[in-house]
Order: C-alpha cells, then sequence, then structure tokens
C-alpha cells in the first residue's frame, strides 16, 4: 500500500495542518510517512500544498511524480494538480469554491462544497477537516479515529475543545464523498 | 529511543544535536534552514544552553570559535549563501583544530540564488571551501532518521579529529516532517555533555597545568609546513576509517545509480521501478562526501555497465565518481540545478536510456 497524497488551496484554507494530520495519522497507524510542503514566498492568499506518502514500505522519495490523490480547495490549485493524477487516481475538490470541475475523465473526481458544509457546523476553519473526511473515506489513506487521536496528541490543553467539532467535520466530509460517489 | 515523533527535519536535527550535548548554537536567520535556530533558541536555555543570534555569519562563525577553544560542544547552521560567509571562520577553525558541528540546508545558487532545495554547495564543502589545505569532515543524511543518528556521530567525530564537522543536506531534508526516533524523549532528563576539561587542549583557564594556546597563525614556514602536515595526517585517517556509504543492489546491476541525500531517495524509487521493469539498476549512496568511498565505489563500478550520476546540481560530485570510476565503465550525468528537484520519472528515464545523457 502507498498511497501519495497532494494537499492544495490557498494559504490560510489549513491545507499544511491537514497534511500534516494525515500524515501523523498514518505514523499512528505504524506506516511509513513523509510530509514535504511548498514553502517560501508563499502567505495567506497565496498557494500553498504539501505532498503526504503513507506507505507500507520506507518511504524512499518525499517528491511524487504521479499522485494517487489530490485535494484541491481552490481553482488554481486544481488547475496546477489535476494532470499529476495518476490514471484512476482520486480528486477531491471544494465544489463551494470551484464551480466547474476536471477536465480528466480518467479519475474519480469527489466534489465537496467544503466551505458550505463547514459553515453548517459554525466554524468556517474546519473546511479543510471537512475536505480530509472525504479523502479518507474515498482512499482509506488513514481512518478517522487516526485523525483525531493525532489531534488530541497535537493539539495545546486549550484547544482540546475544539475536537469534537472537527470530528464532525471530518464526519462530514465521509458524508458527502459517499453522497458524491453515489450520484457519480 | 523515544516514542516516533514527526519532526521536521531542520527540528529533529536541533533536538538531536542537543541530546548530543550541544550546548552552544551561535547563528544568523537564513531560509531554508530557520526552524532549526528558532527551536535550538526555545530549547537550549531549558537545558542550561546558550542560544545566540549574531550580528552576521561572519559573527557567527566566531563565536563558534571561541566556544569551541574553551571546550564546548558547539553548532551553528546556515544554508549557502550564509555558509560562503562564513568560509574564512571555517578555514581557522581547521587550522586552529577546532572541533565544531556545521549544518548547510544547502539553498540554490551561485548568489543569492533562491531558497528551494539545491546539492550545489558539494565543492565547497568537500574540497576545503575557505582557503588553505584543509577539509572538514562531511555526512550527508539521506532521511530525517539518519540526520539524527548521524549528528551523535558528528559531534563524536569533531572531538575525536580535532576538526569541524559539516552535515551536509538540503532543503527537503530540513523541511520535509518524517517519524523520527530520538535517542530519548523530550521529556527525559539529559546526561551532562562532555566537561570542556575533558578536552586537555582547551582553554579552560590555567589553574596548577600549563598554558593552552588555540591559534592558526604560524608565521615561520618550517613551523606551517609542519602544522599542515600534521592536519594532512588527520585527513589520511579520516580517508582510512571514516568512509561510509550505502550500496544496494549494485552486484548484478548493468547501471549503477549514484546520488546522495534527497537525490538518493529519489533515485531509489527510480531504481526499485527500473528493477519492476526487468533493468537491472543499483544504487550507490555516499554517505561521508569527504571521506569520499573511491574504493568501494571502484567495486561496485567494476561490474557495471554504466554509472549515472544524478544530483540536484550541474555536476559537482560527479568529478569524484569520475575519480573513483576511472575508465571501467562511461560515467553519465542527470542534473536539476536552481532549486529543481528531479522526479522519479526523470531518473527512471535516464536508467532507461531515454531523455539523453543530461538536462
Amino acid at each position: 500500500m502507498r498511497h501519495e497524497v497532494i494537499m492544495a488551496g490557498f494559504g490560510g484554507q489549513g491545507m499544511m495542518l491537514a497534511g500534516q494530520l494525515l500524515a501523523y495519522a498514518g505514523m499512528l497507524e505504524g506506516k511509513y510517512v513523509s510530509w514535504y510542503p511548498s514553502y517560501g514566498p508563499e502567505m495567506r492568499g497565496g498557494t500553498a500544498n504539501c505532498t503526504v506518502v503513507v506507505a507500507d514500505e520506507p518511504v524512499a522519495s518525499p517528491v511524487v511524480s504521479r499522485a494517487s490523490a489530490v485535494i484541491a480547495m481552490n481553482r488554481p490549485s486544481l488547475e496546477r494538480f489535476e494532470g499529476t493524477l495518476a490514471p484512476g487516481g482520486v480528486l477531491v475538490y471544494n465544489s463551494t469554491l470551484i464551480e466547474q470541475g476536471p477536465t480528466r475523465t480518467d479519475i474519480k473526481a469527489v466534489p465537496v462544497p467544503a466551505n458550505a458544509l463547514a459553515d453548517e457546523l459554525g466554524d468556517k476553519r474546519v473546511a479543510n477537516m471537512v475536505v480530509l473526511g472525504a479523502l479518507l473515506a474515498v482512499t482509506g489513506v488513514a481512518k478517522p479515529e487516526s485523525v483525531v487521536a493525532s489531534l488530541r496528541k497535537t493539539l495545546p490543553e486549550r484547544r482540546q475543545n475544539l475536537i469534537p467539532l472537527n470530528e464532525q467535520a471530518l464526519a462530514k466530509g465521509a458524508e458527502a464523498a459517499q453522497g458524491a460517489a453515489a450520484k457519480a | 529511543m523515544s516514542e516516533p515523533k514527526l519532526m521536521k527535519g531542520n527540528e529533529a536535527i536541533a533536538e538531536a544535536a542537543i541530546q548530543a550535548g550541544c550546548r552552544y548554537f551561535f547563528g544568523y536567520p537564513i531560509t531554508p534552514q530557520n526552524e532549526l535556530p528558532e527551536y535550538m533558541a526555545r530549547r537550549l536555555p531549558e537545558v542550561g544552553g546558550v542560544y545566540l543570534q549574531a550580528e552576521s555569519e561572519v559573527s557567527a562563525i566566531n563565536m563558534v570559535y571561541g566556544a569551541a577553544g574553551a571546550g564546548g560542544r558547539v553548532m551553528t547552521s546556515s544554508s549557502s549563501p550564509g555558509i560562503s560567509l562564513m568560509q574564512e571562520g571555517i578555514s581557522y577553525l581547521a587550522g586552529a583544530e577546532l572541533p565544531c558541528v556545521l549544518v548547510n540546508i544547502v539553498r540554490g545558487g551561485p548568489g543569492l540564488g533562491g531558497i528551494h532545495a539545491a546539492q550545489s554547495d558539494y565543492f565547497q564543502a568537500t574540497k576545503g571551501g575557505g582557503h588553505g589545505d584543509y577539509r572538514l569532515l562531511v555526512l550527508a543524511p539521506g532521511s530525517v532518521q539518519e540526520t539524527v543518528d548521524l549528528l551523535q556521530e558528528a559531534f563524536d567525530l569533531a572531538d575525536k579529529y580535532r576538526n569541524p564537522v559539516m552535515l551536509l543536506g538540503d532543503a527537503v531534508l530540513g523541511q520535509m516532517m518524517e517519524a523520527v526516533r530520538l535517542p530519548r524523549d523530550l521529556d527525559e532528563p539529559l546526561p551532562p555533555p562532555p566537561p570542556p576539561e575533558s578536552k586537555v587542549w582547551a582553554t579552560t583557564g590555567a589553574v596548577n597545568r600549563s598554558r593552552n594556546v588555540i591559534n592558526s597563525l604560524y608565521i615561520e614556514p618550517e613551523r606551517l609546513e609542519k602544522h599542515n602536515w600534521h592536519i594532512q595526517e588527520k585527513y589520511r585517517r579520516m580517508e582510512a576509517e571514516e568512509v561510509r556509504y550505502e550500496a544496494v543492489q549494485v552486484d548484478d546491476a548493468g547501471t549503477v545509480v549514484v546520488a546522495y541525500g534527497t537525490t538518493a531517495r529519489i533515485a531509489r524509487t527510480a531504481v526499485d521501478e527500473a528493477r519492476r521493469q526487468g533493468l537491472k539498476a543499483g544504487l550507490f549512496r555516499p554517505i561521508s562526501l569527504y571521506p569520499f568511498p573511491y574504493q568501494a565505489l571502484r567495486e561496485a563500478a567494476g561490474r557495471a555497465r554504466r554509472v549515472l550520476v544524478v544530483e540536484m546540481s550541474c555536476g559537482q560530485m560527479l568529478d569524484d565518481v569520475r575519480l573513483a570510476v576511472g575508465e571501467r565503465c562511461p560515467v553519465e550525468f542527470y542534473g536539476r540545478p536552481g532549486g529543481n528537484i528531479p522526479t522519479p520519472q526523470e531518473v527512471l528515464d535516464r536508467i532507461a536510456g531515454k531523455g539523453g545523457e543530461a538536462k
């Protein structure tokens, strides 16, 4: 098993953090993991992305030629990374901000209205957890429980109260992904 | 051993250095290694150490000289342009035979270059860098875990040879997060670092002993020549005793790929894929860049049809590979300079003989 996931969005949409949580969750499940960020002149409003590898074998290259899954939180991310998906790969995209889906037909496209669903939960900031939940549901990279366990381990004491909200966001994303899959 | 932790390379280097007894850090900020001094600034005071942000790299390296001369376990880190600024001080450290660990998280050059990963400081790291006849012992880890494992050794080797040791990483290694096991958990108490007095040559206060002098100035040619031959003798010992490398499936390989650090990881993926496709490829990964594993590579190349060097540069380690291989087989090169990272597919294409010799 080897998952190579690229997660991309505007700076501030939480893709770097979501990627770290995915890597952490994989580690807790005893997998080999790597997390590699784009970095440098990125800022709020610019684009940011990271590559997460979760595998049964030691991760050789942390740099990926062909992704098995992509999360695109905005239009520029979709345009940039659609082409790097392997045939049959999974594209989770934020359909609140991306009206027009991918052009490729040899991939599995999973539209998730991440911002709208986060708004329903009452906190815009969990849109990243919504798409992460969707990714987990479709690809099985890691269990949602492992992501929650990662949050428990990494959040400071005063932020632990946010865990139920994040759990709900993961579940909502999974639900949306299953709905999208049923429609497709 | 600690529980596995998900850590950035830069942070893991800092923690591993502290666990290896480093108590002094002097540096100046530069991307892509800033998480390292940031971690040191927070953590060193907790363990009774000293963190100081100098006003420049020139100043930082001279503080390293001072702390090393006083017998402390000391380190600095920087990235390519900053390491260039330190070269005068590094030459002095080598001349005065002072142990320290230098970390270079390499970025693209020349000049201010860029901030993305590169391996274009190989010449500078392995061939001296500053003025005079000297070498650094240069270690090039390929993963965050190996970085951690090599740091304890780096400090010990620096003390053993009384010579600066450089850890040559790159921006991928610094920025990447991987699961890592440290020698100790973060809340475990640390054993005290070796006391300065254990270094009998250090300037620890001349009480009940004769004065120690830390110096690299030998104005008489005869004495300077003698000093030069003395430090050369250390380099010959390093060449005999400190060669480190990893060889993967090279015994029956038609194509031996030679790469170090991050590039070796990418090459490893390409080599594994080549094997799946029925192409006999192997990977030779130098871990010590100085001393370079000439003999082991010579033997591996003697059995191969060709050698393919892959670097994030225009070809620097290539020279050492050519010295090792000689006329035994052709040496080809594939490089991506300027902060670009070769993909496994690009390397695989070269193994398969597609895409020409060089980018």
